[in-house]
Order: structure tokens, then sequence, then C-alpha cells
């Protein structure tokens, strides 16, 4: 009997290739969303109404890009039928990425809060809020891309763990903006828009977090959705 | 037949679970699944040479169970140890016991015949007699000790309805059944099986000579029968060994190297050789 080896690579080349494309282009796309995020903070806090607008233009990219890799997905499976960690990729790329096209829809919104916020003049409060939960949700979604590039399910669990802290400091941002408005009703208007982008930051939180539950779907194998980060540890990561 | 979710404690006592964390004498308790047959610590030689290394598993009752592995991972040497096929090769040695009834089907007072009535097999081409379709069913039948004409009728119609081969054939059973499409011929040689009433079907890669449609119908015949029936399948296609069977044991080199419940196998295989084997990562 000839020996045979276990190898990395799929015997088939193509096969290999089409596994390739489908991690790039997903990172490619991670890459974009994450700079329109980034950019859309930085419009908000900086009151720059140019780059907002230029968030808004990219949006088209983000969405068009979903569509490629969604299709990319389906031929994989129609073509290859993958099974075990292969199979686990493909439907954790096809749900990623309809994460990743809704932060692009939340980073859009507050592009769109900063350019109306920019308009309606003298800033309200709330920038200290935006950019300390801004500052924390970038850090989510950058990490939750990276734990998908290089597939580490122990820093995946991280992010879902930030995620707690990001929806604490939502609850007391919003507390804080309240007081505001009751202070100074003639700032409701603009409080509310500020609201509403701490609102889309909360939101690419979770999906960043959705995104982390992936990879630990792809490494693991076990499927983390709907269930507390105590009981991600416990039921994932005890035996190791 | 599995359950969704499954609290960790409870993992250890359900299928899919690495064979290197039991130790190889246990056989794996399949869930609250019947045991038909059961294989303890199985060693079979071809000669000097070494074709299952203390092969431990146990076959379900009613589901159907399939051995996938790469070409000489003696899936099917470990098949034809069910009924006994192996006793025809002269240089084969077996070591252990294949239990049915709590009765080692290699002590030398078990009757082989009436073993094989009880396991039937099905190979891979299919080789019906060279009589008619109705000649084909009654065959088994008659060697059975079935005369009376009314009888043989009967089972036959019933075994080729089973067999989902009746519509098909019913207006020519006189014909010859060398005239059937390869695909009618082997639902003919799984009705001419399952005439005699078998509780074991041993299916050795029944599709591979088939095109597409005659396979699914064919995955489709392995389905209504596990009904009646307990099935052990050997395939090369793992599409439809994850299609058709409710566990899977993967083989390599005369090991089994995984035995778990086939969704476990086909989406998290515990073993790296069985995640590169269905990956088609092995070459």
């Amino acid at each position: 009997m000839d020996k045979k080896v276990f190898t990395n690579a799929h015997i088939s080349e193509q096969y290999n290739e089409d596994m390739r494309e489908l991690r790039s282009h997903i990172l490619a796309m991670g890459g974009l969303v994450e700079k329109q995020v980034s950019d859309a903070i930085r419009a908000l806090v900086e009151r720059d109404t140019e780059l907002a607008i230029a968030v808004r233009n990219n949006e088209k990219r983000i969405n068009s890009m979903e569509l490629t890799i969604d299709e990319e997905c389906t031929r994989v499976l129609a073509l290859r039928q993958p099974a075990a960690s292969d199979l686990r990729l493909v439907l954790a790329v096809s749900k990623t990425i309809s994460d990743l096209e809704r932060i692009g829809d939340e980073a859009n919104k507050i592009a769109k809060m900063a350019i109306l916020l920019s308009e309606q003049g003298q800033s309200p409060r709330g920038y200290i809020e935006s950019r300390h939960i801004g500052d924390l949700v970038m850090r989510m979604l950058h990490n939750s891309l990276d734990a998908f590039a290089r597939l580490d399910a122990e820093s995946a669990y991280n992010v879902a763990r930030d995620d707690n802290e990001v929806d604490v400091e939502y609850e007391s941002a919003i507390r804080q903006l309240v007081t505001y408005m009751m202070e100074d009703p003639r700032s409701i208007s603009r409080v509310i828009n500020v609201m509403w982008s701490l609102r889309a930051l909360e939101r690419i939180g979770d999906h960043a977090r959705n995104i982390a539950e992936q990879v630990i779907y792809i490494v693991k194998g076990t499927d983390v959705r709907h269930i507390s980060v105590e009981q991600m540890k416990t039921q994932v990561f005890k035996a190791d | 037949m599995s359950d969704i979710t499954v609290a960790p404690e409870n993992l250890k006592s359900r299928p899919g679970i690495a064979l290197g964390e039991l130790t190889k004498q246990q056989s794996i308790c399949i869930d609250t699944d019947e045991i038909t047959m059961q294989v303890k610590n199985l060693n079979l030689f071809y000669g000097d040479k070494q074709a299952l290394k203390d092969v431990s598993l146990s076959i379900a009752k009613n589901r159907v169970t399939a051995f996938i592995g790469p070409s000489g991972c003696g899936k099917s040497t470990l098949l034809r140890c069910f009924n006994r096929m192996n006793d025809l090769i002269d240089t084969c040695h077996i070591e252990g016991e294949i239990l049915r009834d709590n009765k080692n089907i290699f002590d030398r007072d078990v009757d082989v015949t009436d073993l094989r009535r009880r396991v039937g097999m099905v190979f891979q081409k299919p080789n019906p007699f060279p009589k008619s379709i109705y000649e084909n069913v009654a065959y088994g039948l008659r060697l059975q000790g079935v005369k009376k004409r009314r009888d043989l009728d009967e089972r036959v119609v019933w075994a080729l309805k089973s067999a989902a081969i009746w519509e098909e054939v019913k207006d020519r059973l006189q014909d010859s059944a060398l005239a059937l499409s390869g695909g009618q011929q082997q639902r003919l040689v799984i009705a001419r099986a399952v005439a005699v009433q078998p509780e074991v079907l041993l299916l050795d890669e029944p599709a591979s000579a088939l095109d597409p449609n005659s396979t699914l119908k064919i995955e489709e015949l392995i389905n209504s029968l596990k009904e009646k029936y307990t099935i052990v399948i050997v395939t090369h296609n793992m599409q439809q060994a994850a299609r058709v069977s409710d566990y899977t044991a993967f083989m390599n080199l005369g090991d089994l190297v995984e035995f778990g419940d086939t969704n476990t196998i086909f989406t998290n295989p515990k073993e790296k050789q069985t995640e590169a084997y269905i990956t088609g990562r092995y070459g």
C-alpha cells in the first residue's frame, strides 16, 4: 500500500484557489468597512462634512462586494460540496459578509448624522461619548477581522467579551444625553442625532461580535450565537 | 436522532468522540439506539498482511451506518465480516468477535447459510441471475423452501415494491433481468436481497456503477428500507455517506479512525485525519 499523506492543501489546486480567494475577498471587504467606520466617526467628531460625503459615496462598493462574495460562496457550495472546516468557513463567510454590509449601513447612518449635525451648527454635547464608544467599537471591529484573518478563537472570544463593555458605555452615554436634553430643551433635536449615531456605533459592536462568533464556529465547530460570554467560555474553551 | 443542543457533560456518552479519548477496548455506545451487531477488537489478516487493526464498533438497529475511507483502508473487508464472506478467502485469518444476539458469528457452531440469510449483501456491480425478473427474486425464497405459487407471488411483489422497482417491472416480470438498465438491475438485486427478509443489509458501493438519477433512487430506497432493516453501506462517495447514513465510520490503513453520528463527522470531525479525508486534503 503506498503511503499517503494528510496535508493542509486540497488535492484540487483549483479548490485551494477558490477558498483562498474567498478568504482574501472577505478580508478586503472587512478592510473597506473598517475604513468606512473610522472615517464616519472622524467625520462625526471633527464635523468633517466632506469626509462624511465620501463615506456615503463608498456605501455602494460595500454592497457590491457583498453580492460578489455571496456569489462565490454559492459557487463553492454548488461545485465543491465542502465539508467540515471548509463548510464552516464558507457558511461563516456567507454570514459575516451580511454583518459587514450592515456595519457599512451603520457607518452610512453615522455619516448622515455627521452631515446633519454639521449643518445644525454649534455642537451639542455628546462628542466625547461618541469618540469613546467609537474607539471601543473600532477596536472590536478591528480585532474581529484580525481574528478572522488568523482564525484565532481566543481573540474572537475577547471581542465578544468587549461587546458587553460597549453596551454598558452606551447605556451610560444615553443617560447622560437625556440629562442634557432635560437641561436644555432647545438642544433636543441635535442631541437626538447624536443619540442616533451612538445607537449606530452600538449596533456596529453587535455586528463585530457576530463576526467573532463566526470565527469561533470556524475554529471550534461550536455555534456560540445567543449565549452569554460566560457560557461561551465554559462551552468552548473549557478543554483548552 | 441527535439533539440539537448537548450539554457538554453529556458529550462523553455520545458518538462523535475521538477514539483517542476512549480505550480501544470500549466499543462506542450509540445513544439510545438498539444495537444489532457489535464488533469487538476485530483483527483480520490476509496472510501476513493485517487488513483490520483492533476494530471495535456497534451497528445500530434500523439505522444506516456508512464506512468511508480511501481505497485499501479495510472498509469492504470489514463489511464482508458481517456475513462471513471472508470465509471464502483461504489466506484470511480473523481474531476478535462480532456479536449478534450475544453470539459470536465466528463461532464454529454458527450456521453460515442462516447467517447470510439474516445478513444479506448487495455488491457494487449489479449481478442479477440470467433468469427472468420474477425468478431472480423468487430464487432465494425457493431456497428457503417457499413452494406455493401464491406465497411466492406475494413475496416477490412485496420485495419488488420494497425495492421501489415494482412500477417499472410489473408488466414484464417474465422478461430477462439482464434487459433492465443498470439502476433497475441494482434495485432488482436489492429486491432479491430483501425478499428473504434479512435483518441486516450490507451494501458494498451499491451506487458506484450507476448514473446520478439511479443513484438518487438507490439513496431514496436506502432511506425507506431502514424502517425495516439495519443497513451497513460502504461508499467512496462521501456526499452519499453524508446523505444516507445516520452513523459514519472513517477508516484508514485498517484502523477505525473515527466513528460517530454522521452530522458530527461531516461538520466537525474530531480527528485530523477524518477532517483531511472528507475535505479532500488526503492524497
